[in-house]
């Protein structure tokens, strides 16, 4: 699985943050950082597809 | 006070801030939404109404035809200047609004709030102990939005802001008036008023500086330059009023909604890590703010032709109801795995302080479960609970009858 995160997109809600902590920090201002190079480990798969469902400005992305 | 005429259709002619329409408005939407998707009323000057998500969300990303410059729909009008607005950056439009958010973004960051948790833990056990007595004294019987949920917001951002807990009062008196009754408050003498408490406060601060969120402002730079009294008057301003009355009715409505259903109290007391999901499904499901726009250029939304100076409500309640977007968007589903709410807004004004209110929504409630193990409502008619009026919707008054605390049955 690869994962991808839009910053323009991002507007700080930090829903990513508190659901996948492994695959997301936050920036001094609260907004969302990867933290996987892109691929995103078998572990951690369910954890990115439910930042990507919560993500109210879509900003997230996986490809399976 | 202005007298209003009783309101003939909620499609037509619609007053959100009567108690009529506060103590039904999910299901005012609901009609609305099916009906009616942007409604529109010549009161205030002229205000529309788009209850759908898809509209909700497309406006709120428009910020060239959508300005902030006023964002509490009023009988007088929107009285701000754009870019910058009485409030910034909640009242800002771009390029200025990025410049004032940043100013704020660092305070509020999780990390930053994070920190802030074992106090307002604290916070809710203090309270707690104080709302357990009265109750103890009372046949189990305690008014605990009066007792509990008011008094929590208050602390925590008098603690950030570096104001005495004393002065809760007089906060929630000045929200009062500026959120419930906009342009409808009898005159108030001028030492009476937010403007003059905080002319106060920030010549104060700028005399002897603190460790605090007011004096970092006294402080700060843009571009080199001091910010206006005005600006820091307006963010500070902003800051009480964004963060009271707004998580008060987060919390309220979440215990309002505990209270009837005993199942999910249950299960967040015998499955903490249900909490997490269930803390984002009492903000969609119980999302307290409505924000407010002002048509900056002609612009067509559906079938609603919406001209310059229109008022336009932003309803994040209403879209977090929309089966359109949410499957069963009309039940309370403790453990929703995908929520993708806008209780905090959509586009680049999502509320700053998400994730202070988020925790205290979170902290507050799991205290609450910790220390009570059975309540009802004191009235048997859910219905009785008066909701506040206007662009912020919470319980009150919550009285309910303590049945079980963990410290053995009352």
């Amino acid at each position: 699985m690869r994962i991808t995160l839009d910053r323009e997109a991002c507007q700080g809600h930090n829903r990513c943050y508190l659901l996948a902590p492994e695959l997301f920090d936050v920036d001094d201002e609260g907004y969302a950082v990867l933290r996987v190079d892109g691929d995103v480990p078998p572990e951690l798969e369910e954890k990115a597809r439910l930042a990507v469902d919560n993500c109210p400005e879509y900003a997230i992305a996986i490809e399976e | 006070m202005t007298d209003r005429p009783p309101m003939t259709d909620w499609a037509t002619d619609f007053d959100h801030t009567t108690s009529e329409w506060a103590q039904r408005a999910p299901e005012i939407w609901d009609d609305l939404r099916a009906g009616c998707p942007v409604a529109h009323t010549e009161r205030f000057g002229g205000c529309w109404f788009p209850s759908r998500h898809e509209d909700v969300d497309a406006i709120a990303h428009d910020t060239e035809h959508f300005s902030s410059r006023s964002i509490i729909v009023n009988e007088l009008g929107a009285f701000g200047v754009a870019p910058v607005g009485f409030a910034p950056p909640i009242t800002s439009d771009p390029p200025f609004h990025k410049i004032a958010r940043g100013l704020l973004l660092p305070a509020f960051s999780p990390k930053a709030i994070a920190e802030l948790e074992a106090a307002t833990r604290q916070t809710c056990r203090d309270l707690l102990d104080d709302a357990l007595s009265t109750a103890a004294a009372n046949d189990g019987l305690v008014d605990i939005a009066v007792e509990y949920t008011q008094h929590i917001p208050v602390r925590v951002i008098a603690h950030m802001l570096g104001l005495p807990v004393s002065d809760g009062d007089k906060f929630r008196g000045f929200i009062h008036r500026i959120l419930e009754k906009p342009g409808q408050a009898a005159s108030v003498s001028p030492d009476d008023t937010l403007v003059a408490y905080l002319e106060h406060v920030i010549a104060e601060r700028r005399e002897t500086p603190g460790d605090d969120l007011i004096s970092y402002l006294v402080d700060a730079e843009v571009g080199g330059v001091p910010l206006t009294d005005d600006h820091i008057e307006g963010t500070v301003a902003l800051l009480l009023i964004a963060g009271i009355d707004t998580t008060w009715s987060a919390i309220g409505a979440s215990l309002w909604h505990l209270a009837q259903n005993p199942h999910d109290l249950d299960r967040l007391r015998d499955d903490p890590a249900a909490m997490q999901f269930a803390v984002e499904e009492f903000l969609r499901f119980y999302a307290p703010v409505t924000m407010a726009r002002v048509v900056a250029e002609e612009v067509t939304v559906g079938d609603a032709e919406m001209k310059a100076d229109d008022w336009v409500l932003l309803p994040f309640p209403s879209a977090n109801r929309d089966p359109e977007f949410f499957d069963r968007a009309d039940e309370f589903v403790i453990d929703r795995q995908r929520n993708r709410h806008a209780a905090f807004g959509l586009g680049i004004h999502r509320c700053l302080g998400s994730n202070l209110a988020r925790m205290e929504l979170r902290v507050a409630l799991e205290e609450w479960v910790a220390a009570v193990s059975r309540f009802e409502l004191a009235d048997d008619d859910p219905d009785a609970v008066r909701w506040s009026t206007g662009q912020v919707r919470g319980p009150r008054e919550l009285p309910v009858r303590l049945l079980e605390t963990t410290g053995g049955t009352t």
